[in-house]
């Protein structure tokens, strides 16, 4: 049997997935892995999704987006109020089930969420697009921010900017969520990585996949050969929107408050300079580059104060050396074969 | 009707400083095609220059700010030649990352040399205020200052890229660069002028916004830069009285937002406003739309 050159390239790809999480969690069980890195798991698997969603976006359908953190912020926070409510209202005991479901229950409100904000969205173009996302993710955050809910026996109250209603709070204004009980765990992360890949792996090889990336490619022609650029656009947008849902659902139940001032711009720039630095469209680079750059900082706590201005500098000199003309010109004289450096991206 | 007045007059002041930014920004998308997320820090790192000539080397305080637009000009011209320019082939969003990057530098690097206690900056143009409608309304020399400088950088930048050589230079190289180097211009040069007189007009906004607002911190920077950002697209990207226009209206709706909507949810409506112009203006307020050829 012969297997097709991208059935392979996705086949390695799972392979790493899964080598990688089995050896971190022989690391884990065996022992041998220190605390801080040990709490720094699933927010890699987080991350990990969250590049890989925003990948969708900005590689495979060509819109820069800078609010992906919106639909982060989202996720978690109606991922905690299912968990609480499930537990409170339901009296589902078993975290596992409450964990998937506030997965499945995040993922769908940030699925509405970017439906509703992709009309508007995907009707403008390039660096318009990428403020109007921007505008988005900030809106949210405010919003967030006035938010209180609480639940009252098996009742969910909400309300706007007024602190006051009965029960016990969910969901506290600024303070953000509270309470909430830790159920997030690797394995889990692991799998939402394995779901991401498998769904936006088929989606890349699909029929709907190649329209997308065709729009991207050249709006007009793909227009011409009667293909709907928003329709398929808003595919994209709102599959990035329901995996970075769930993938904030399984960020806010890590911890036992979150509060929407985490999911600032910088959280969605964070994101984009994972999927840039990975190769924008390549789903491979996406999660080796959030996983490397989200341990990056732990690696160089040997630096103190000084670690995050290497963080800078490592990005500024990364992109320098990948991109810059001069030292691609260079590469491809040394090593013959190499290609020159891609037109556009 | 009085606080009204006292707050459209606190709008134009802050919507003052989103221009003076916003016009930073606009000179430098129109000719470089690029974002520079790294502006809003350049702000920060003017007024800290301003700051510390104050507070250490007793200058007088209007002395500090040549030596803060001297410093940032500097540092503008050093960040595009490190970082920007050999980039200049790359893909858009290489370039963005960069300066996203650079962005974090500033940040860090004013964190270790400053830490994140906020400083109390000084007022620059001392404690007087105008009297209006017998006292009940009065306008602090800061927002004079502030609008007056506005105006003057705004008439200054127009005659400049409008009538003199470098300007028009400017505009042949954001309009296409490659003919514009056939023609003799030194593109890399203009680029550069770009660059510094961004970053000149970044520090005179810093000092005023923290002359304003008396705190500075290494983020202070960040929300205003994303702000001025918003205002220069909202005005039409690489037009400059759009910037001005772009920077007054949201300087305005957020303070009166912020007075009669919601606290919290002042920010959102400036967003929330932007949305709805791009909506019916795609290019912005003042933008030309540019149509596709097929």
């Amino acid at each position: 049997m012969k297997l097709k050159k991208n059935t392979l390239h996705n086949l390695v790809t799972y392979a790493i997935v899964i080598l990688s999480f089995a050896v971190c969690q022989g690391l884990i069980s065996s022992g041998n892995m220190t605390r801080a890195l040990r709490g720094q798991m699933i927010p890699i698997c987080v991350y990990i999704v969250m590049a890989i969603s925003l990948n969708l976006v900005v590689g495979v359908s060509g819109e820069l987006s800078l609010g992906h953190a919106g639909f982060m912020s989202i996720g978690a926070f109606s991922g905690a109020i299912a968990s609480a409510w499930l537990l409170g209202a339901l009296q589902m005991e078993n975290p596992l089930l409450r964990l998937v479901l506030a997965m499945l229950i995040g993922g769908v409100m940030a699925g509405i969420a970017g439906f509703l904000i992709g009309i508007p969205v995907l009707r403008l173009r390039g660096d318009y697009l990428a403020i109007v996302t921007l505008a988005f993710g900030e809106i949210i955050r405010n919003i967030l921010n006035c938010l209180y809910f609480s639940l009252d026996g098996a009742r969910l109250h909400v309300s706007f900017n007024n602190p006051n209603i009965p029960g016990k709070i969910l969901v506290n204004g600024p303070a953000g969520a509270t309470g909430i009980v830790k159920i997030a765990s690797f394995p889990v992360g692991f799998a939402l990585i394995l779901f991401a890949l498998v769904v936006v792996l088929n989606l890349i090889d699909s029929r709907t996949g190649r329209a997308i990336m065709a729009t991207r490619d050249n709006r007009i022609a793909a227009e011409s050969m009667g293909i709907s650029v928003t329709r398929y656009k808003m595919i994209a947008f709102v599959i990035a929107a329901v995996l970075a849902g769930m993938a904030g659902a399984l960020y806010g139940l890590n911890f036992s408050t979150v509060a929407a001032s985490k999911f600032k711009f910088d959280t969605s720039i964070l994101v984009l300079v994972f999927v840039v630095l990975g190769g924008i469209g390549n789903i491979r680079g996406s999660i080796l580059a959030a996983a490397l750059l989200t341990i990056l900082p732990e690696l160089l706590r040997a630096f103190s104060d000084y670690r995050m201005l290497v963080y800078a500098i490592v990005l500024i000199l990364v992109m320098l050396a990948t991109n810059s003309t001069r030292l691609t010109g260079l590469l491809s004289r040394i090593i013959p074969g190499r290609k020159e450096g891609s037109e556009n991206a | 009707m009085v606080s009204f007045l006292r707050f459209l007059i606190n709008g134009i002041s802050l919507g003052s400083v989103y221009a003076i930014i916003a016009l930073g920004y606009t000179m430098v998308y129109g000719i470089a095609k690029m974002l520079n997320f790294a502006h809003g820090d350049v702000i920060m790192v003017g007024a800290y220059v301003s700051f510390c000539a104050i507070a250490y080397l007793h200058l007088p305080p209007l002395l500090s700010v040549p030596l803060a637009m001297i410093v940032c000009t500097v540092l503008g011209i050093v960040i595009e030649g490190l970082a920007y320019r050999p980039l200049r082939q790359a893909p858009k969003l290489a370039v963005l990352i960069t300066a996203i990057g650079v962005s974090y530098f500033l940040q860090n690097a004013a964190l270790l040399i400053w830490s994140s206690n906020p400083k109390v900056f000084p007022s620059i143009f001392g404690d007087s205020s105008m009297q209006l409608f017998g006292g009940a309304l009065s306008v602090t020399s800061e927002t004079i200052v502030t609008v007056c400088a506005n105006i003057i950088i705004m008439a200054a930048l127009t005659i400049f890229t409008g009538r003199t050589k470098m300007g028009k230079a400017m505009r042949a190289v954001s309009e296409d660069k490659g003919a514009a180097e056939l023609m003799g211009i030194n593109v890399n040069h203009t680029i550069s002028l770009t660059f510094a007189i961004g970053s000149a007009l970044a520090a005179v906004a810093g000092v005023l916004l923290c002359s304003t607002y008396h705190t500075l911190m290494p983020t202070t920077g960040s929300m205003p830069g994303i702000k001025a950002f918003t205002a220069a697209v909202f005005g039409g990207i690489g037009s400059i009285p759009g910037a001005m226009i772009g920077g007054l209206l949201l300087g305005i709706i957020e303070i009166l937002g912020k007075a009669y909507i919601s606290t919290e949810l002042g920010d959102a409506l400036v967003f929330a406003v932007l949305i709805i112009v791009l909506l019916f203006k795609p290019a912005g307020l003042l933008g030309k739309a540019v149509h596709e050829k097929v």
